[in-house]
């Protein structure tokens, strides 16, 4: 019942398992994706707060407590940095059953663990992003009576974000490859599912080959849409000249291509 | 009498043990034109910088409408949408439009309504002459175009007092020209500004008060005739032979 061929039996596993592959698949880019999402929204909340700007002489309490906050904010950094995923999952996950006595739901928990992790990566990137932007746009902002908060919202942080989109793309692809750590508590996701798979025939080769095919094509597709919304965020290269005259404002701005040359001309012609 | 709207009393400025400000004094009457010159690294664009409160003055006061602005308690993003400051490095963000760069400033600090600063910031980029660029991003901008509308931003926050730090400095020769119009434009109608500068010919032009300052003291000030037609101090000499034999 099992084709003989290689190729034969790589198409039979995955038509043989399609739903199971469909329901991985879902898995894996829901996880990756609400959590690439809620850790760059933890990642901009800490790194909004490593860069608050305070001075000890000048207002001591709201120093201390700035202080006390970027600390603790910097043992998660360090701490989720600095041990693997898959331990933090194992530790996460079975620490609260026995500690709480609460078993977590497999999406709260897998959800849990990958923000967390990805918050603690884009903290560090959100910070080198607000850093990265130039003093003087700070202090355009500050010279026309805006607030720190202001500047940030306003003028920092659209910036930054624009330059560290690239990292958030990263953080995607990451994410929709180490999620197969989750497998270790449980979550079905392509990994656990590909074993599954596998595990029934003894077709090891052929369920894994699937897989990559699967994840590759996971990760090219959102670094390709990633890539349009980066475009799209830098807007057009060309502006239009707002003036009364309209042929006179478009002088210099546009560049035609030869069709439209072609047709400007004959709609002269056809005038004259 | 007229009063003075910024007063500069014993104003001093150290970075560490470097000092570059040392007892600075001067008064800024409303509605003039106070030009500050002198070699680069005399202590100009810091001390203006004090003044909108950019750097933290070590020493002294700065009065704004007789109230010592250095004292604690007053708020300085407040105090700065009084007292605007157009940079040599232009400072537009570089995220928005002309026409958002100008509005940002009324809609989020002054909490002006959307049309309302719409119009406002129209009025002052067709002053400038920026009004057809209103969809364009900074980095599509000349030097000299990205100037004026900083000049236009700084002004739709219709400040009592405008500052400008070397506005010209980062320019071409022939942009050079159309902001310092512009800068004449509104001296001619009144607005107090205090403008650091190396153009001699417009400080001597358009100031009614001029400041030369050397090694972060102020040598010698007094009426353009005074300082470029008859100064007294040597240094003051020496710099004006230096910058105008150029």
């Amino acid at each position: 019942m099992l084709p003989t061929g290689f190729w034969e039996r790589v198409v039979f596993l995955f038509f043989e398992y399609s739903d199971s592959f469909a329901h991985g698949i879902y898995v894996t880019m829901v996880i990756a994706t609400i959590s690439t999402l809620i850790g760059c929204i933890i990642g901009f909340g800490v790194g909004i707060v490593q860069t608050i700007p305070t001075e000890r002489k000048e207002r001591p309490f709201h120093w201390f407590m700035v202080k006390i906050v970027q600390l603790l904010l910097n043992a998660y950094v360090e701490l989720f940095r600095g041990t693997p995923m898959m331990v933090q999952a194992m530790f996460i996950y079975y620490g609260i059953a026995m500690v709480f006595g609460i078993t977590m739901n497999m999406w709260t928990a897998a959800i849990f663990i990958v923000s967390i992790n990805t918050g603690a990566y884009m903290a560090e990137s959100v910070r080198g992003g607000i850093l990265s932007i130039d003093n003087g746009q700070t202090e355009g902002a500050k010279a026309i009576g805006m607030t720190h908060f202001q500047t940030m919202i306003y003028v920092v942080l659209p910036q930054a974000l624009r330059n560290i989109m690239p990292q958030i793309g990263n953080n995607l692809i990451v994410n929709i490859k180490d999620s197969c750590v989750l497998s270790v508590i449980g979550t079905v996701e392509v990994f656990y599912t590909t074993k599954s798979v596998a595990g029934t025939y003894y077709t090891y080769f052929e369920a894994f080959t699937i897989a990559m095919v699967i994840y590759f094509l996971l990760t090219f597709i959102c670094s390709r849409i990633l890539r349009y919304f980066e475009n799209r965020m830098d807007g057009p290269d060309n502006y239009e000249l707002a003036a009364t005259d309209p042929k006179v404002a478009a002088a210099g701005t546009y560049r035609f291509n030869d069709k439209k040359a072609k047709r400007f001309a004959e709609m002269a012609e056809m005038e004259a | 009498m007229r009063s003075n709207v910024i007063e500069v009393r014993h104003l001093s400025k150290a970075f560490g043990t470097n000092v570059v400000l040392k007892d600075i004094n001067f008064g800024v009457a409303r509605g003039s034109v106070t030009t500050v010159i002198g070699a680069s690294g005399s202590g100009k664009s810091t001390m203006l910088r004090c003044i909108n409160l950019l750097e933290k003055a070590t020493g002294g006061e700065i009065l704004y409408d007789g109230e010592n602005i250095l004292e604690k308690g007053v708020n300085p993003a407040e105090y700065r949408s009084k007292v605007g400051m157009v940079f040599q490095s232009f400072n537009l963000f570089d995220n928005m439009t002309v026409l958002e760069n100008c509005m940002i400033g009324m809609t989020k600090v002054l909490r002006i309504g959307k049309d309302e600063a719409r119009k406002n910031a129209m009025y002052y980029l067709e002053k400038v002459g920026m009004a057809p660029y209103i969809n364009a991003k900074p980095r599509q901008l000349s030097g000299g175009q990205k100037q004026r509308v900083a000049i236009a931003r700084a002004l739709a926050m219709e400040p009592d007092v405008l500052l400008f730090d070397e506005p010209t400095s980062a320019l071409d020769p022939q942009m050079v020209g159309e902001v310092l119009q512009i800068m004449r434009m509104l001296a001619r109608e009144g607005l107090t500004m205090i403008v650091v500068t190396h153009e001699m010919a417009f400080a001597r032009e358009v100031s009614n008060h001029v400041i030369f300052m050397a090694n972060g003291v102020i040598v010698e000030e007094g009426s353009p005739e005074d300082i470029f037609g008859n100064p007294k101090d040597s240094r003051t000499k020496e710099f004006l032979a230096r910058v105008i034999e150029r």
